[in-house]
């Protein structure tokens, strides 16, 4: 059974791309601002597990060296140990993925003040009015986004 | 506001035991788990926790809004200052070699727990001022209309 | 420096220089929060967006023979400690970012007193900085990872900039928060393809990503990390299907940010991108080869014609601008697709020209609005007449954006033009110059509003104070200048396409 190896060896990998499917599709298809926030939080945190999977190293314990009672490090060759540098990096991603949410909700809570609604359609549709205003006054100008 | 007086009297206890606990994490970071974002969680953890019991004047009583600002680029100051000391003794930014050049190891140790202190300071700043900002703003219905 | 020994005691400043040019704004950013103060915040950007330009301009003169500088984060030596590495191509743009910063925070100061409350001062220009870090950082490191983290520290203070256009308009918010998806997406987009380097090479030092990368033949992983790296970083450089994010938040944003991020973030990013296709995957792997020819060729016609086209059809000044800038960015990786020197060093000497072009019609557009309040076409009517020094600046800019001979953005499509016949490309070359008559079309517009219609009757308007207008004027001038003197801007841009595509050889210690 060559395909279920095929599936069971990359298990990590179909996870990731699930859970990282789920989250961009949350943020397209959902009208919600906050539960767009949400997808990119599932979206990121696919990213965050892929990393992780990878740094996993078959039958590595944690990537601390032990210290003797003179606070010297036991260095032993025949100890395998995870790779910690996908951990560090995710760290950070972690503390990006942090400042990009608190930011996105910060942005919601204003929108919300001055909107009334966190909708996305009722959003577009009170800025259509506001271009239609505009559009009035100072004559008409081309719409979409090119 | 003599409810919730399980929560107020188990939070007073609690606080203090946070506080501790953050110190621990902190002053641990450079040679086990641990270290300035975890602190700096935990840390903000306690004044969060004082501030939803206690409601958020006691709590900018304690931990003015002002003083949390200042926390957040003082932490930064002390990370990036670190650096430049290092660069000032002659060595490469962030060299912590520079702080202590007959045992550069003991130089690392010096060099992460300021680096870690700057950290943990931001860390803290950084989550007080995201509940503040957040706890802030004008309820859009008051508690009586729900 | 010797390798052996990594605690070389006793450096100059100027081997600090690669990383000075990233800690000082860095350092100043949180300086003006904790100072708190409004007037010493504008005093520090300055002086530390000086310092910046300095540094750049110093790093420049020394690896302008096509040599370049390392330097080594801690004292550990790459590939396993972080390093930063300047050559010709990342000095220019350096130089080209902190000359923008420099220039924009004069005019800035008497912009931002009027466009924004008060007590967001002093968090305006600690953000400021902190977005010229970040820029300045994704183009002086030579770690990949590090490239995402200073994208995310400038792309965060970007949103917040753009959403500070919300006193004015309510729309700025949903602009950023467009911006803020479609940033956090590329981003993200950018992060799976780094791990996926890293899973096939186990490094993210980008000299030694190179190395390894030629030893991997055709390698699929390497190519799914080639693409998510290319989408990640089209959508920060608004690569023409993937720029719905930039109309709206150039419209909106305060208009010193517009100039600022108009003239540099997207180049930053066009740097990233051209980093990762000429010095880490090396032009000879053939997935990239198709991938230039198939999409960037394509898109980045559609995006000169498509976006100039919507550009005739605005209103508003500074929307119009921000579809222009879409177009040129297509000129860049039209230079970019041509894959000869010629090519690069036309989209090299582009980003330079385009900024500086950019910036001074966005600082004109800005200082019309201090007395119109609005960027719309009839409240601008007569205003260059009005305004003489500020409505020459923008005839200067614009002609320039044109690409009339003479000046800057003349000599970066003439290079590019030069570029396509150099492929045998004629139909190319003749689709640069049909999309230039759109362009006329869109800047004449321009001069139309301003010049050749009856202002109002009440109209009080004059040219905007002195540290509003000489800025302007300065990037008016420079649009010129650069235009006969060629040495600086195509000479470096010349030795950065060589780097580039010498592919990894170009990175070799």
């Amino acid at each position: 059974m060559i395909y279920l190896d095929f599936i069971i060896g990359h298990l990590n990998y179909w996870l990731f791309i699930v859970l990282m499917m789920t989250g961009l599709y949350i943020v397209v298809a959902r009208g919600n601002l906050v539960k767009k926030i949400v997808g990119l939080n599932i979206f990121q945190t696919a990213v965050f597990m892929l990393y992780i999977s990878i740094g996993k190293v078959t039958g590595g314990t944690a990537p601390i060296y032990p210290v003797d009672n003179q606070g010297h490090m036991q260095v032993d060759p025949s100890i395998i140990y995870s790779n910690p540098l996908p951990h560090v990096l995710i760290l950070t991603a972690i503390v990006v993925g942090i400042a990009t949410t608190s930011l996105a909700l910060a942005l919601i809570i204003r929108i919300r003040e001055v909107y009334d609604t966190i909708e996305e359609e009722d959003i577009l549709e009170i800025e259509r009015k506001l271009s239609a205003a505009d559009n009035k006054t100072h004559g008409p100008a081309m719409g979409g986004r090119a | 506001m003599h409810h919730h007086l399980i929560l107020r009297v188990v939070t007073k206890m609690l606080v203090g035991a946070i506080i501790l606990f953050a110190f621990y994490v902190q002053f641990h970071g450079d040679f086990s788990p641990g270290g300035g974002f975890q602190a700096g969680v935990i840390m903000a953890v306690a004044f969060i926790l004082y501030g939803i019991v206690f409601g958020l004047n006691k709590a900018e009583q304690v931990f003015p809004s002002w003083l949390v600002h200042k926390l957040v680029a003082l932490g930064v100051l002390i990370y990036a200052g670190t650096g430049v000391a290092s660069m000032l003794l002659g060595y490469n930014y962030l060299d912590y070699g520079a702080f202590n050049p007959q045992h550069p190891s003991h130089g690392q140790h010096w060099g992460i727990l300021a680096v870690e202190l700057g950290v943990g300071v931001t860390v803290t700043g950084v989550m007080v001022a995201i509940y503040y900002a957040f706890a802030n703003r004008p309820p859009p219905m008051k508690d009586e209309d729900w | 420096m010797s390798a052996a020994d990594p605690h070389y005691v006793a450096k100059t400043f100027m081997d600090h220089l690669p990383i000075l040019q990233v800690v000082i704004p860095l350092i100043s950013a949180p300086l003006i929060i904790f100072i708190g103060n409004r007037k010493l915040a504008w005093i520090i950007a300055m002086i530390a967006s000086a310092a910046a330009f300095v540094i750049a301009c110093l790093m420049l003169a020394q690896v302008k023979d096509g040599s370049f500088i390392s330097y080594h984060i801690g004292g550990w030596a790459p590939p396993l400690g972080i390093e930063y590495r300047i050559d010709a191509l990342s000095a220019f743009v350096l130089m080209l970012i902190s000359g923008i910063a420099t220039i924009v925070l004069p005019y800035a100061y008497t912009s931002v007193k009027s466009e924004i409350p008060k007590r967001l001062h002093t968090l305006f220009y600690a953000l400021f900085l902190l977005c010229l870090t970040g820029l300045l950082g994704m183009v002086a490191t030579g770690d990949a990872f590090n490239v995402f983290v200073f994208l995310e520290i400038s792309s965060l203070s970007t949103y917040v900039l753009v959403a500070m256009g919300a006193g004015k308009d309510t729309r700025a918010l949903t602009a950023a928060y467009d911006y803020l998806i479609m940033g956090t997406i590329g981003a993200t987009f950018f992060v799976i393809g780094l791990g996926l380097l890293y899973m096939t090479t186990g490094t993210l030092n980008i000299a030694d990503l190179a190395d390894r990368i030629a030893n991997q033949g055709a390698n699929r992983t390497v190519q799914a990390a080639f693409t998510f790296i290319v989408v990640g970083m089209g959508l920060k450089a608004a690569m023409y299907p993937l720029h719905h994010w930039l109309p709206n938040a150039y419209t909106y944003a305060p208009s010193a940010v517009t100039t600022f991020l108009g003239a540099t973030a997207t180049k930053a990013a066009i740097y990233v991108l051209l980093r990762f296709m000429f010095s880490v995957f090396s032009p000879g792997f053939h997935f990239e080869d198709w991938t230039l020819y198939l999409i960037f060729i394509p898109f980045s016609l559609l995006a000169m014609f498509a976006a100039s086209f919507v550009a005739v059809f605005q209103t508003n000044l500074k929307r119009m601008l921000a579809f222009s800038s879409i177009a040129q960015i297509g000129y860049m990786l039209l230079g970019i697709a041509m894959l000869n020197a010629t090519g690069l060093s036309a989209s090299i000497v582009h980003l330079v020209n385009h900024g500086m072009t950019k910036a001074a019609l966005f600082m004109g557009v800005g200082a019309m609005v201090l007395y119109s309040g609005s960027a719309f076409f009839d409240n601008l009517n007569g205003l260059g007449r009005k305004m003489p020094f500020t409505g020459a600046a923008m005839v200067a800019a614009g002609l320039s954006l044109i690409g009339v001979p003479g000046t800057a953005g003349f000599i970066s499509k003439w290079v590019l033009v030069q570029a396509a016949f150099e492929n045998g490309w004629w139909i190319i070359a003749i689709a640069i110059m049909l999309s230039s008559l759109l362009a006329v079309i869109y800047v004449w517009r321009m001069f139309e509003v301003l010049y050749l219609t009856a202002p109002a009757e009440d109209c009080t308007a004059t040219d905007p104070p002195l540290p509003m207008l000489i800025p302007m004027l300065i990037l008016a001038f420079a649009c010129i200048w650069f235009g006969f003197d060629t040495e600086l801007t195509l000479g470096s841009a010349r030795v950065a396409a060589e780097g580039l595509l010498a592919g990894s050889a170009g990175m070799a210690h």
